[in-house]
Parts: C-alpha cells; structure tokens; sequence
C-alpha cells in the first residue's frame, strides 16, 4: 500500500501519460481519461489485492478490475504501468502499428492486465457480473470491480446487467460510473437524460453509494473502502462517483469537447506546463 | 459405404441430443455451467438444471447480458453454456458475441436451437436462416451443425472438452436417427457413402434428406457420394477436396440462406483450389413463413426433390 504523497504524484504522472500518450499518436479519449485519473490511482495502489506477475487471466484469490467505457484506455495502461504489469516504456506504443496498447483494451495481443476487449460500450458490467458469479462458485472471498461511463448507461444491456446482479444476489461485485454529466454529444441531460440515477440504481435493488468528490484520491480510497465494506449483504454495491472531465488541465476540464481529441503542439506544451515533472519520470 | 445401408433407427430431436449431451458433460467436468435467457425446457437444458442448480443461471430476457456474463464467467475459469434459439443467440448479439467472446476469445459455448424454417409455425421471425454466415465470418469461432439426435449429443461433449468459443446449432422437430456409434470429431467430416458421380456436402437436417435423395439417385444409376459436413468451421478442406477431385460435381445441401452458410464455405474453397460444377440447395435469399416444417421446407426449396433437381443440373454441367 503506498502512502497518500506517493499516490497523490502518480496521479500528476499518470496525467502527464495520458496526454503524452495521445499526443504521441494524434488520437485518443483525454477527456475521460483525465477524470477518472484518480479512481484508477487509488484501485490500482490502494485496494485492489492482485498480482501484476505473473498475470493470470483467472485471477483466483485476487480482485478483479473490469473498464467498461474502454476508450478511456490512456489511463488504465498508464495505470497498469506504473503497478508493474508491463514496462511503462511501452505506453509510448499506445495505438500505434504492432502494439499491444490498441486504442480500446484488448485481450488479443496479450497485454497483462486487460481480461476482455472493451470499447463497444455496454458490455463489461455483464462480463464483470460473470467473474463474480465465478468466484461464488469457487467459493473465492475477493471482489469484482467494474467502470462504466455515465453516457454509456443509454445502452440496454447495462439495465439487464443491472437487472440480474440485484435478483441473483451478486454482492462480491462493486460497480463505478464515472458520472461526469458529458458524453460525445454534449451533456448527458441534453443527450439523453439520466433523470435521478440515485432513485433508478435503489429502484432495481442495489445498495448505492454517492461520492460527490471524484477527483480526491483520499476521498476516493475512502468511498472504495467503504464499498467493500457493504459487500456481502445480499446486494450488489455501486458507486455515483463525481468527475469532471478533462480534470486537471484548464482548457479540457469540464467539456465534453475533450472526449476523444488530440491536442495541438500549442496546447500539448500549454497542458505540460500545468503537470510538474515526477520522480515517476515519462515514458 | 453404401447408401443403402444406412437406415433410420427412430426419431428424437436435435435439442434433446444436446441436453442429454449437456448432462453428461456437466457429470464429466465440474467447470461445466449453464445459462438461458428463460428457454430452459425449450432447449432442453432442465436436465443439467435439475442435477446442478448451483451451476446455472436463469438470465431472463437479456441475451445481451447473458452472452456477457459468459464471457465473464469463461474468465473466471468456467465452461459457459448459453441455451437460446438461434434467432437471440446470434443476429440480437452479434456485438457482444464479437466483441466479449470472440475478440477477447472466450471459451464460451453457444448453443442455438430452434435453427432454421423447421422451426415451423413460430414464422419467419424466428426462423434464422443467417446465424451460420454470421458466425463463421467471426475470426476463431468454431461452427457446428450437427444433423440428428446422436451427432448432437457427441457435438455437445466434444465442444465441452475443447477451448475456444464455439456455436452450436441444432433445431426443434423430430428427426430420423442415423449416426447411432459414429465417431465425432470438430472439424473432421462423417463420411456416409462412397460414390463416384457427384458429391454431395450437406449438413444439419438436410443430411437425412441428401441421404434420401442419394437412395433414390442409386435406383437410377447415379452414384452419390455424401458426406456429412457437421463443422462448418474449421472446414475438413481435406475431405471436400478428396472427393470432388474424384467426382467433380458438388451439390451443398443445408437449411440456411444459400448466401453465406456452408454452400459458401465450400465454394470459396473449390474457386481456389478445384472449380467444377456446384449447386446449392439452400433458401434463396428470402424470409420463411408459418407452417409446418414439412411444408416449409418444400415452399423454400430444402426438399428431397430439390437435392435431386441439383444434382441433375451439376451432372448435366459435368457433361455425363
């Protein structure tokens, strides 16, 4: 467990990656990426219980962690990184030719950490809900945790996932949305509203915990914790959790406009001068 | 092997070869699990769900969320079975099948029923006659259609001890029983008569009516070769290719959309390595309809005097 100071400068680096990363190939998802900056930093470095090497696809007697919104792939490899599934040197490969960091997380080429390809949105809740039926099987105390975007709860399969894990009783399992209010088309209310998300998750059955503060690590690590705790109980557990978008850096904070855009030389150099150097060091 | 010999010893249907198959596979490997999207009896799959309720999961009407909590369960180290028609096990998940299993190459088995116009009278909505095309496009997934209650049975088992995602397909009615003994092995054709004129590729159902169409050839002096084509994919290229380059006539039987389905399959193979004359007996780019399989399957051209019409038309094109 590394201590909150440590945490709090991979965040700035992990940040630093994501934008070099999309830089680096002119494409990519910053926006989302950058919010959820945090939640990746504190699951990786201060609850999950895994095994970076070697990696096993079964993860048996670990948690498991399942993004659904795949495109905000930067932070995650970024992440996987720097808690030692793969060198970070290899995150200078992110979309390119031959790599394994292809633009949404695949299984196909390998790369240790991803357990199912994500990006065609909707889908990794039901996957996530699969392992921990799993491990009540083989009777494996540990947990599933499961990303979703916020925009992404337009598509059905989530509601049937949803559905299921309540009726089954599926309480090792810890869903996240990244409830930044901002999809690719503008604000999820204009897009296609969410009305009271609190009121629809209670409605089908889940215990449901709000975090208001996305993007503090330590309030982060505290609601993750918290969520463990209030597993076990015969319901399926789910975080509201608060981002915004783009955090980090001035012009992309807070605008769906960042969601899947490369920045400019101009603008790279303008979101490097707002994320210090860390003794992480770049990729 | 002649055609003569082989005889029909009773009738059951396809899907209760698979859920007999499922149960002894659930008795043979305690990774074995199942799921259906609330067609238990429909499929067959009450026998396994009886004996090991721990071991299934009833997902409702979702087979979205169904193919997606196989995939997870196929991480965890499970051997998932989906059970649904074939309608909802391919053309209504098509993504989640690409993406959560087939990409991401899962050892998820889904196991289709009710395949087909001899679904009957449910009508075309229903009655998938595209499922075969679309899953073999998939890279890595292996296609099955097994063609009596026996084949289905040993398919079942056979697919239970292989690793990879794999689509079963069978159907709903009755059907004469004929491989009773016979040896299955993925993607290793049944050979079922020996013959010199033509041959004859078919798979699923039509297998019973090429075997028919075969018998009635024989009195009239033309000597089919017929071979049961139960893997669609991977394709015994080397069984096809040995036999045309003996007969060098083709005709494809099989109860699907001649566009895309095992006609196809073996077309593609014949253009590049041996083109002779080949028909398809198959639907022709149409919808089914209600009725009964017996009339449905006459009206869209699946019938024993469809195989004979094919197989005088490539014999006319070969030149005999």
């Amino acid at each position: 467990m590394a201590d909150i100071a440590q945490l709090k400068e991979l965040a700035t680096q992990v940040r630093r990656d994501i934008v070099r990363m999309v830089f680096n190939c002119q494409s990519g998802h910053p926006g989302g990426s950058l919010g959820c900056t945090e939640f990746f930093v504190a699951l990786y470095g201060n609850v999950l219980k895994h095994k970076p090497k070697p990696f096993k696809m079964e993860g048996k007697g670990q948690d498991m962690f399942f993004l659904s919104n795949g495109h905000i792939s930067p932070v995650w490899y970024s992440v996987l990184a720097h808690n030692g599934y793969f060198d970070v040197k290899e995150l200078s490969t992110f979309r390119k030719l031959n790599s394994r960091l292809q633009g949404h997380p695949a299984t196909h080429e390998g790369l240790p950490g991803i357990r199912v390809a994500s990006g065609s949105l909707g889908q990794g809740m039901s996957v996530a809900i699969g392992v921990a039926l799993a491990k009540r099987l083989d009777a494996d105390p540990r947990w599933v945790f499961c990303l979703t975007g916020d925009g992404e709860l337009d598509e059905g399969q989530n509601w049937e996932a949803i559905m299921f894990a309540a009726h089954h009783k599926v309480d090792n399992l810890i869903v996240t949305v990244d409830w930044n209010g901002q999809q690719i088309d503008g604000p999820t209310d204009k897009v296609m509203s969410l009305q009271v998300l609190p009121a629809k998750w209670k409605a089908f059955g889940w215990d449901v915990l709000i975090l208001e503060k996305g993007n503090d690590l330590e309030a982060v690590i505290a609601m993750l914790r918290k969520a463990k705790r209030r597993c076990g109980k015969g319901k399926p557990v789910v975080i509201l959790m608060r981002t915004e978008m783009g955090h980090g850096i001035d012009f992309m904070a807070g605008t769906h406009e960042w969601h899947g855009k490369a920045p400019n030389q101009e603008l790279f150099d303008r979101a490097m001068a707002q994320l210090p150097e860390t003794t992480f060091g770049d990729f | 092997m002649n055609i003569n010999d082989i005889q029909s010893t009773g009738k059951k249907a396809t899907r209760d070869g698979f859920g007999q198959g499922l149960l002894e596979a659930g008795r043979q490997n305690p990774d074995i699990v199942g799921l259906t999207a609330d067609l238990l009896g429909s499929l067959q799959m009450q026998h396994f769900q009886k004996e090991f309720p721990e071991r299934f999961f009833q997902v409702g009407i979702a087979e979205a969320n169904m193919m997606g909590i196989a995939a997870g369960l196929a991480i965890g180290g499970k051997i998932p079975f989906t059970g649904t028609f074939a309608n909802f096990s391919t053309g209504r998940v098509y993504d989640q099948i690409r993406q959560s299993i087939a990409y991401s190459h899962k050892n998820v088995k889904i196991c289709a029923s009710h395949a087909g116009v001899t679904l009957g009278e449910d009508g075309a909505t229903h009655q998938i006659l595209e499922d075969i095309g679309m899953m073999r496009m998939l890279p890595g997934m292996v296609v099955i259609n097994p063609c009596d209650y026996d084949q289905t049975k040993a398919a079942t088992l056979a697919i239970a001890e292989y690793y990879g995602p794999v689509y079963l397909r069978f159907g709903r009615p009755s059907w004469p029983m004929f491989t009773t003994g016979k040896e299955f092995k993925i993607g290793k054709a049944l050979h079922l008569a020996t013959g010199t004129d033509v041959s004859i590729f078919a798979t699923g159902h039509l297998v019973w009516t090429a075997i028919e169409a075969a018998k009635e050839l024989a009195t009239q002096g033309v000597s089919c070769e017929v071979i049961n084509i139960h893997t669609i994919k991977p394709l015994d290229e080397e069984a096809i290719l040995d036999s045309v380059s003996k007969t060098r006539a083709v005709v494809v039987a099989e109860e699907h959309q001649r566009n895309g389905g095992l006609g196809d399959a073996i077309a593609n193979l014949l253009v590049h390595k041996l083109p002779v004359p080949m028909e398809y007996v198959g639907v022709n780019d149409s919808f089914g309809e209600s009725g009964t399989p017996e009339q449905l399957l006459e009206k869209y051209g699946l019938g024993k005097k469809d195989v004979l019409w094919a197989v005088k038309d490539v014999l006319d094109r070969k030149g005999k």
